[in-house]
């Protein structure tokens, strides 16, 4: 072994110089460090009044609009949409009520709610969503921005309670909206609240804004906005409605309301839809999040996952 | 005016000198486009690039943008692989003369005008260019399989350490000429959807629409032409490396059938998706993709044990040390079967994996992480045949002593650094959070990027070196112009 050992080293020797050994050592070395280094999950969140209403809603008129990335006309019946995604304050409320009223069950750690099921066709890929009560929050997740605040009432986790409501499945986020007598939008309800009327100005824009993105016009992947560091624990939500064109100490923020008046339609949290399609279990999300680039946050961009999904950058917002 | 006359005849009319060009070319355009994206994007450089080169980057566009791109650098590595087989095989000069020209001329013209028009602007004359570039490399593609037609007597084999026909035809040219085929025909699957969806300009990048559960023919040609293309890419690029090692012997005999084998099954089962065989498509491809899989493992085998053998010839009875020693000691003829070995855990693997584990671990995730898997594995795949493209240029360039060290084990090295953190970080999923991953992207990125930074300032230092030495009247290039590769195979 030693033989081998004193071989092998006289070998390198030969071959590769020392000092790029040793860097790439170095390198190697200092990597695993650093991606050893512990996230505070908990680190404190900077708040701020965006002066937005998280309860108002949009009035989005019967009409036409551009689809797609390929601009195809589409019709839309006229809807009320949530100016704002729902924030952890709502949600909180939501369990709170549903919770006192046996709408909801919480058990192991986990909210969970009825569901009818989808109808299976056995397509290639398809999973079968039955009849039954499925996730809807984990509690025990330390991601969720939820906390007990009695035995029987919730709350949001201090400096949350105006960010978007995240860690919810498709089945949590459907929950909230039919509680209250509404429902999730459609891929084209969405689109078109995002984009605005088809006689409107600029209707083909890829942004709710239009042409162009800066890093003050939404919250995505790097963004530099006041709420992340890329050095631990990376992107972070910010408050809905943020980007309204205030200034928030030193960072200035632009204007980036959709055409029907309606924030963040572009970055911070993806955004379940409503839409189930035939022979496929997976439900959509729209709008980009904190953790994506700009490509993403592009009007007709579609990201999916399975109905039980929940992730730190998926929220909703609701319809009636 | 003959100073440049014989400069312009050793960079157009000479196997090295073109390959010298289309790796520029590459490398170029490389250096500039990679500024666009990742950790570049997110710390400014691509505004400044943008703006500086005057860029039009419409947001609605992007994906038929990245599509000439891809098809650009695409396009230069089928003309350097090209150029590798017209100096590595028997041809008519007239083929040979007509191929090199053919092509050179079309992915230039793809290159300058595909990326004229999807970047600077749309000058509709440039996108015709651009097809017009593409039509003539097919052209040169098919010039190149009547070119490669193994049964002509001229060609046959009477070496029988070489696999061959009981007639002398030659397997190996045989294998050359069923990948040469394949590709033509397969570049059809890209045409034809291509003219379908380019003229409503309604095009998409395949890894958006894996989830879809009812596609259209056009879709499924899409998909199919893109993974078989890099596929044929790959098997051309190991016949060449066989061929430049001078591969032979029995596991020669056992590796050339199982190529042809493979290289046929493979493409059926790619052809067959935009029929009815569909369903089954994918187990026709496993069984082509293990054959040829085998034949490369075949070639590894024998190159490393020639290595072995041949660094330890002065030596009685070697024990592991020496083996090993004699295995590493020329990074350039160790590292391209290396990189195919490496390969197995950066791409096929992964690939495998997530094939068996797809519904239970990778479509339980949302379809973005899917789609860093399958653009992250794809990625490396055509950095793994860029390096082996690179280690092979770098004994064309006769690159000797600590220069060939330091070349060649700074390939093998930074690119298997950044292959290795790419794939770590498709597959972090499995092992971190979301909401814990950033320290871990952090050190991932770092290591992608410094891996990847270094291999094309390597890279620039030999192209400014090259370009420096075209300037001396004696250069190297004075002695490049004449050498051809047949006859620099191994002995």
């Amino acid at each position: 072994m030693k033989h081998f050992i004193t071989m092998s080293l006289r070998a390198k020797r030969s071959n590769l110089p020392v000092r790029w050994d040793c860097f790439v050592a170095a390198l190697l070395a200092m990597t695993l460090i650093t991606s050893c280094a512990p996230v505070d999950l908990n680190a404190p969140m900077p708040t701020f009044n965006t002066g937005i209403d998280p309860s108002a809603w949009a009035q989005i008129p019967a009409g036409e609009f551009y689809q797609g990335q390929h601009d195809k006309v589409a019709y839309t019946d006229a809807y009320e949409i949530m100016v704002t995604n729902v924030t952890v304050g709502q949600y909180a409320d939501f369990l709170t009520a549903a919770g006192v009223d046996g709408s909801i069950q919480i058990e192991d750690g986990k909210v969970v709610g009825y569901y009818p099921g989808d109808v299976f066709r056995a397509v290639k890929h398809e999973e079968k969503i039955g009849a039954g009560d499925y996730l809807y929050i984990p509690f025990d997740d330390p991601s969720l921005r939820i906390v007990a605040t009695t035995k029987i009432t919730w709350g949001a986790q201090q400096g949350y309670e105006n960010h978007p409501m995240t860690m919810v499945t498709w089945f949590g986020a459907l929950g909230y909206c039919q509680y209250y007598g509404w429902r999730l939008p459609t891929e084209l309800e969405w689109e078109k609240a995002a984009r605005g009327p088809a006689t409107g100005e600029n209707p083909e824009r890829p942004f709710p804004w239009g042409d162009e993105i800066t890093r003050e016009n939404a919250n995505y992947y790097a963004s530099r906005d006041p709420f992340e560091d890329m050095s631990s624990f990376g992107s972070r939500t910010s408050p809905v409605g943020f980007y309204n064109g205030q200034k928030y100490g030193d960072y200035q923020t632009l204007d980036s309301a959709s055409p029907y008046g309606l924030y963040d339609m572009a970055g911070n949290v993806w955004q379940w839809t409503g839409d189930v399609y035939e022979g496929m279990h997976y439900r959509f999300m729209r709008g980009g999040s904190k953790d994506t680039y700009e490509m993403d946050l592009r009007i007709w961009v579609r990201n999916n996952a399975t109905p039980t999904y929940y992730s730190p950058g998926v929220g909703f917002r609701c319809v009636r | 005016m003959e100073a440049i006359s014989k400069r312009f005849n050793y960079l157009f009319n000479s196997t090295k000198g073109l390959i010298l060009v289309a790796i520029a070319m590459v490398a170029l355009v490389t250096a500039i486009w990679g500024m666009l994206s990742g950790p570049m994007a997110e710390m400014g450089v691509r505004e400044v690039v943008v703006k500086a080169l005057g860029m039009d980057l419409v947001q609605a566009e992007r994906e038929g943008r990245i599509i000439i791109l891809y098809h650009s650098i695409a396009m230069a590595i089928v003309a350097i692989e090209t150029y590798m087989i017209t100096g590595l095989l028997k041809m008519k000069q007239f083929f040979k003369t007509a191929i090199n020209s053919i092509i050179t001329v079309g992915y230039l013209m793809t290159m300058i005008f595909g990326m004229g028009f999807a970047y600077f602007g749309h000058n509709w004359a440039f996108h015709g260019l651009y097809i017009a570039g593409l039509s003539l490399i097919f052209f040169a593609g098919v010039l190149l399989v009547i070119a490669l037609w193994p049964w002509n007597p001229e060609y046959y084999v009477t070496d029988k350490q070489y696999a061959r026909t009981k007639k002398g035809v030659s397997l190996e040219r045989v294998a050359f000429f069923a990948t040469a085929l394949t590709t033509v025909i397969s570049a059809l699957f890209g045409a034809v959807p291509g003219s379908f969806f380019g003229n409503g300009f309604e095009v998409f990048l395949a890894e958006n629409i894996i989830r879809y559960p009812e596609k259209t023919t056009m879709e499924y040609s899409v998909i199919g032409h893109l993974h078989i293309m890099l596929a044929l890419i790959a098997i051309m690029i190991t016949l060449i490396i066989g061929r430049w090692l001078n591969f032979r012997g029995i596991l020669h005999k056992w590796a050339m059938p199982l190529m042809i084998l493979g290289t046929i099954v493979l493409n059926l089962g790619v052809w067959g998706v935009v029929t009815p065989l569909e369903p089954i498509a994918h187990m026709i491809i496993y069984v082509g993709a293990t054959p040829s899989m085998l034949a490369a493992l075949l070639l590894l085998i024998w190159s490393w044990n020639k290595l072995i053998k041949d660094g330890t010839a002065h030596l009685r009875k070697p024990n592991f040390g020496q083996k090993l020693s004699a295995l590493v000691r020329d990074p350039l003829k160790f590292g391209p079967t290396w990189q195919m070995l490496f390969m197995n855990f950066t791409t096929s693997g992964i690939g495998i994996f997530m094939a068996i584990r797809l519904d239970e671990i990778f479509r339980v995730w949302p379809a973005r992480e899917e789609r860093i898997e399958l653009t992250g594995h794809w990625h490396v795949l055509s950095a793994i045949i860029a390096t082996i493209i690179l280690m092979y240029y770098g004994d064309m360039l006769g690159l000797k002593g600590k220069v060939r060290q330091l070349y060649g084990w700074g390939i093998i090295v930074l690119s298997d650094i950044a292959f290795a953190a790419v794939t770590v970080f498709e597959m972090k999923r499995l092992f971190i959070s979301e909401a814990e991953q950033q320290p871990l992207v952090n050190a991932l990125m770092y290591a992608i990027d410094f891996g990847l930074g270094m291999l094309l300032v390597l890279l620039a230092v030999v192209m400014v070196w090259r370009l420096i030495d075209l300037f001396k009247p004696k250069g190297r290039w004075t002695e490049e112009v004449d050498h051809e590769l047949a006859q620099e195979v191994m002995k």
